[in-house]
């Protein structure tokens, strides 16, 4: 018997108690489309935090300068200035998973604006700085290659500064003092908001480097080419560990340490956080497998129900399938056939109310969603599985069925 | 045509209800040759519908041997006996089994589904043997749209479908009124002399009266075989 005509015969068989095929079919179709809803509800929670973290700079590793010991008493890290802006060029330039490294030397002070001041933090960067923050400069504009090299008198200030300083008045082209030296504000950066660590990114002024160590933070930074931190973003897709990896490599050869000797930097990164997240990810994946697989469950159950209900309906019908020729693997395929049929259709339904029913939780709750077409082919696969699984046991009833007391039965 | 189609050795049948053993058959011997018209015949229990199962390769036999065209049957597996009933055996039974809610023509076509011949083949026989039980003109109507006599035309077009060598007809006419029941008859005979072998069980004389030999079942035993003037129900109905 072939495969069209069985499933010619499993569709008339479905047709012909339509109002109970339907109803079977709800488990199914309820289970399915519960999956790719929750999936695609699940998927999208964790893109959005995901970007948060992007956001914050999950790819981003910084290097920090060692400690120093003195008398006893270990300073924190860049207590001794060991890394220097020559440092962060020869990373950016020789290391290929790394997109930008931008060297930055900070500090804070009081910045003036007229009879108004703020205590703020300043870094001096380079432009690759803003590269790695993605960090935009919504009014006025950015840093110019000759202010940059010539320690010129200007800087960048972020929204709380700009609150704090100006209210809503525009601070362009305004001079202001940071430690008695006067800059002129040439840019507002955009809104970062709070930091990981509850911290305001947006409290912060920017200035050159160059500014910063000959002008703002005295003459102990003068000479040196020292920073407080290099700031690493690595390329998108690159691996951070191996990014990681040869930055230390090369710093520990840049500064040629020994073998067996410490480094004399730290690398910090968010990876940890970002472990966190997929251990979290895993066991909100895990739940949803288990709320999927019950409903899918019950679906089954009530598959394998209508199932054996209709082989002691058809009872007769077996037997004078038999009489003409059915053998029991014809019958059990029927009916096998039969079942995987009412699951896949439920399924394909389950799957277009899964989608509409994700599609209406983004538009209606406001919810992100992100539908993902492994679910959906996960789901038309479990439906398919469950209609073989609860299918068996019926098919396999009406199959050993005898051919006369099949036919004698009323 | 001419030759032994059937031969029983010694057939026997028992049912095992609880720890009692009911013997249905007591070793049944006979031949039956191509081309004939047989009537079994007897009271129920007697035996006659569990020889037409063993006939009819539904059932296996607790003992003896049946021979069907030559071939060993009674020692084959239920896959197998399927294959046999499928190439060489029609059925017709008291109340039709026709598929519910299936039109005439696949309802006829049904044992070819299960030689695998292709769908447009199988519409073609179909349409050939429907027009032989005269129903051509009914051939898309389910069964609910049809007349009990009409019903077991059906299904006797559905039992020559496959070309068998013989067909066996359970109380055929069991189910029909008396002018109905001879228009099968009529139809079984003309199918007869067309060169099918035809078995029927029934427990009417009226209908074992068309037939050219009719055997006698009792308690499991075959107590009178003999030749019969058969009738012309054909010749009833003019």
């Amino acid at each position: 018997m072939n495969f069209a005509a069985t499933l010619r015969i499993a569709l008339l068989a479905l047709r012909v108690n339509k109002m109970r095929s339907a109803l079977t079919m709800l488990g199914i179709i309820i289970g399915v489309a519960a999956v790719i809803v929750m999936i695609a509800v699940g998927g999208g929670a964790q893109a959005r935090v995901e970007d948060q973290i992007r956001s914050l700079g999950s790819n981003i590793i910084m290097v920090l300068s060692g400690s120093m010991t003195s008398g006893g008493a270990r300073g924190g890290a860049g207590s001794q200035p060991t890394i220097s802006e020559d440092d962060a060029y020869a990373i950016g330039r020789e290391i290929e998973e790394i997109q930008a490294a931008a060297p930055t030397l900070r500090g804070n002070g009081q910045v003036v604006f007229g009879n108004t001041n703020w205590s703020t933090v300043f870094y001096g960067i380079t432009p690759d700085y803003l590269e790695v923050r993605e960090w935009a400069v919504i009014e006025g504009r950015g840093f110019e290659p000759a202010e940059m090299n010539g320690a010129g008198k200007v800087a960048l200030i972020g929204q709380t500064v700009a609150r704090n300083l100006f209210g809503d008045a525009s601070p362009i082209d305004q001079v202001i003092r940071v430690r008695k030296v006067p800059l002129t504000v040439i840019g507002v950066l955009d809104r970062k908001g709070q930091s990981m660590t509850g911290q305001d990114q947006d409290d912060i002024l920017l200035m050159p480097i160059s500014t910063a160590r000959k002008r703002v933070l005295g003459a102990a930074m003068a000479k040196s080419r020292s920073v407080s931190s290099i700031m690493v973003k690595v390329r998108q897709g690159q691996d951070m560990s191996a990014a990681d990896q040869r930055m230390r490599e090369l710093l520990r050869q840049r500064h040629r340490l020994q073998p067996g000797q410490d480094d004399d930097f730290f690398v910090r990164n968010l990876s940890e956080i970002l472990q966190a997240q997929e251990a979290s990810s895993k066991v909100m994946a895990l739940l949803l497998a288990a709320v999927a697989s019950v409903s899918l469950l019950v679906g089954g159950i009530g598959i394998m129900n209508i199932m054996l209900v209709s082989v002691t309906e058809r009872t007769r019908e077996i037997g004078l399938r038999m009489a003409v020729g059915a053998r029991g693997r014809d019958i059990l395929t029927q009916f096998l056939v039969e079942a995987v049929t009412l699951s896949l259709i439920g399924g394909a339904i389950g799957i277009l109310l899964g989608v509409g029913g994700a599609m209406a939780v983004a538009e209606l709750a406001g919810w992100r969603t992100e539908l993902s077409g492994a679910s959906i082919v996960l789901a038309a696969g479990f439906a398919g599985a469950v209609g073989i699984f609860f299918g068996y046991y019926p098919a396999r009833k009406a199959s050993r069925l005898l051919p006369i007391e099949a036919l004698r039965y009323e | 045509m001419a030759g032994t189609l059937i031969r029983v050795e010694q057939l026997a049948k028992e049912y095992r209800m609880g720890s009692n053993v009911v013997p249905a058959l007591q070793g049944v011997s006979l031949e039956i040759q191509a081309g004939e018209f047989v009537a079994v015949m007897g009271p129920s229990g007697s035996g006659k519908s569990t020889f037409m199962n063993l006939l009819g390769c539904l059932d296996h036999p607790s003992g003896g041997s049946y021979w069907l065209d030559g071939e060993e049957v009674s020692q084959l597996s239920g896959d197998e006996l399927a294959q046999v009933r499928n190439r060489k055996l029609g059925f017709v039974f008291q109340h039709f089994n026709l598929l519910a809610r299936t039109s005439a023509l696949d309802n006829v076509g049904l044992p070819l589904l299960y030689s695998h011949m292709p769908l447009h083949e199988r519409r073609q026989q179909a349409e050939r043997r429907l027009q032989q039980v005269g129903l051509a003109e009914r051939m898309d109507h389910h069964p609910a749209q049809l007349s009990g006599g009409q019903q077991q035309r059906v299904a006797i077009a559905r039992a020559l479908v496959n070309n068998p060598q013989l067909v066996l007809a359970d109380e055929p006419t069991g189910a029909l009124d008396s002018r109905t029941s001879i228009e099968i008859m009529a139809l079984l005979q003309q199918l007869n002399r067309e060169g099918i072998t035809i078995v029927v069980v029934t427990h009417e004389h009226d209908v074992a009266s068309f037939a050219g030999r009719i055997i006698n079942f009792r308690d499991g035993r075959v107590i009178q075989d003999h030749a019969n003037q058969a009738a012309d129900a054909a010749a009833m109905l003019a």
